[in-house]
């Protein structure tokens, strides 16, 4: 391929995590529970996607496995599950926020501006797409842990936690990628992860009659 | 067709078109829609009909009205009107684009809401006021977001020319970057928030507890609101003409171009303009309309998107 169809692709390429950043914030905007499920296999899909697209112009092949079980695990078998966890637990009304969404996403941008501050210098030897794009997976995975802190509801709670994930195998995928069996394990730790947060759940919800975390404070004993 | 006689030509006939097309643009939407619906439809030309009988009507004024009342709908044609001879549709290298800039095409939009709401307000109706003061409401947040967006596109092209920015973003050297990609979902959100669609607004209710647009206009008649209807018309197309000329400024004569060219871009916009409509039909089947207390978080995640891309361009350009 010739040069300027070379930039064309890289620019694609980065095109993809800017995305994910998008739609991060795209989970941050949900109040519904079918919706942030949603947006959360979108999330996946495009996480997929900049593997994918990152495997063709490295000709990495274990690449495409890491895309195929991002797109599988975590497009659609987790979101299935959530799906179902949700219908059982009966909480696919509305979403509590501890902060409403308009500061959310306001703290979202700073955050997004902090990750390119502090990623930018300590990456000068590298070229600039792929510094955006370390960027970017950082603000993905500084944008989960903010949801997960921003949310009262644990299901949603979860779906950030898995966001953070996505942020961390985008950042794997940009730094010329990591070795397959790791790749795997990560993954398949995440599943049983899920597996262990939803069995939680379910026992959260038995006791306490509630998957809203904060009600949880009372019987830690810290609110009278 | 070059030489000032040539630009000032080009400069017509867009000034012709945008006027004349944009009934038939609001006709395709409302085709496509019935058709989704497995309805079929009214006519295409039938916007135009309606133009045509409301021309002929006598126009009724409220006891209570004043000269604004009678004056608004022209002040509005006028300015909406003016604002899409700016955009570069099938031509670049118009004439009035030396005159004013995206900025100046964001006054132009907001004059003539201005007077609108003033309009709503002046007959002292309660559903004029209800209208006004919503679209305000919706306005004083869908204006910094499509400058916030306004900002990033010129920062990519250097300039706030819309002319030079189409023509900049056609060029190879433009490339995809991921500003360009933020700007074009924030104004899109922009877009239908203010031309009144589906989720914002909905343009074909008559519920007056719903309404926006149409419980501002409510009071007006005859050619006053026929041209109430053409402004409107003409702003949809003026949006989805500037989506098409800065996000798929693709086939757009260049300045001094051929009457061949020309007529090539005239196609290629047309069947731009038929995408456009045909998409935001699309859009306004499948979603609902939203709580009229939840636009603020609607345009605040397009003004989030407007700021995020500008931060990006700031920072990219200092490295």
């Amino acid at each position: 391929m010739d040069a300027a169809m070379d930039t064309t692709w890289l620019q694609i390429a980065h095109l993809f995590p800017g995305g994910m950043v998008l739609v991060s914030f795209l989970l941050m905007y949900q109040d519904r529970m079918s919706g942030l499920i949603n947006a959360f296999a979108v999330h996946a899909l495009v996480l997929a996607l900049a593997v994918a697209w990152q495997a063709f112009l490295q000709d990495a092949p274990h690449l495409y496995v890491t895309a195929l079980l991002a797109l599988v695990f975590k497009g659609i078998v987790i979101p299935v599950a959530l799906r179902r966890i949700v219908e059982h637990l009966d909480v696919h009304r509305g979403i509590e926020t501890v902060v409403s969404v308009g500061p959310t996403m306001l703290f979202g941008i700073g955050l997004v501006a902090l990750s390119i501050v502090v990623m930018l210098p300590v990456t000068v030897t590298t070229d600039p797409l792929a510094r955006e794009d370390l960027a970017f997976a950082l603000s993905v995975v500084l944008l989960g842990l903010l949801m997960m802190v921003v949310r009262r509801n644990a299901v949603s709670q979860v779906v950030g936690f898995m966001s953070v994930e996505n942020g961390l195998i985008l950042a794997a995928t940009g730094a010329k990628g990591m070795p397959l069996v790791v790749e795997i394990s990560v993954a398949f730790s995440v599943l049983i992860a899920f597996i262990v947060i939803g069995m939680f759940l379910f026992r959260i919800r038995e006791r306490f009659d509630t998957v809203d975390a904060q009600a949880l404070d009372g019987f830690r004993g810290e609110q009278p | 067709m070059s030489g000032i006689a040539g630009k000032i030509a080009v400069q017509a006939v867009q000034v012709a078109f945008v006027l004349a097309l944009a009934p038939l643009l609001v006709g395709w939407v409302r085709k496509v829609k019935a058709r989704l619906l497995r309805r079929r439809g009214p006519a295409l030309v039938q916007p135009y009909r309606d133009l045509w009988r409301l021309l002929r009507k006598e126009a009724v004024v409220a006891e209570d009205a004043s000269w604004l009342f009678r004056v608004a709908p022209y002040l509005v044609l006028a300015a909406i009107w003016g604002a899409a001879a700016l955009v570069p549709t099938f031509a670049t290298g118009l004439v009035f684009g030396r005159a004013a800039d995206l900025i100046a095409i964001v006054g132009l939009l907001a004059t003539a809401r201005f007077f609108l709401a003033l309009a709503g307000l002046d007959v002292g109706t309660s559903f004029g006021g209800l209208g006004a003061s919503r679209e305000m409401f919706i306005a004083t947040l869908a204006e910094p977001a499509m400058l916030m967006i306004v900002f990033t596109v010129s920062l990519l092209a250097g300039t706030t020319q819309l002319d030079a920015v189409s023509q900049h973003l056609r060029s190879p050297e433009a490339g995809l970057h991921v500003a360009l990609g933020l700007a074009f979902v924030g104004l899109v959100m922009v877009a239908v928030a203010e031309n009144g669609r589906i989720p914002v607004d909905n343009p074909a209710t008559h519920l007056e507890l719903t309404m926006v647009h149409e419980a501002m206009v409510l009071e007006y008649s005859g050619r006053h609101l026929a041209l109430i209807e053409a402004a409107a018309a003409t702003k949809l197309l003026l949006y989805v003409s500037l989506l098409a000329c800065v996000f798929a400024p693709w086939g757009i004569a260049g300045p001094g171009a051929g009457v061949g060219a020309l007529a090539l871009g005239a196609a290629v916009w047309a069947a731009k303009l038929a995408a456009g409509g045909a998409m935001l039909a699309v859009f306004e089947t499948v979603v609902a309309k939203m709580r009229v207390f939840r636009v603020p978080q609607y345009l605040g995640a397009a003004l989030m998107l407007g700021f995020l891309g500008t931060l990006l361009l700031f920072v990219s350009r200092s490295l």
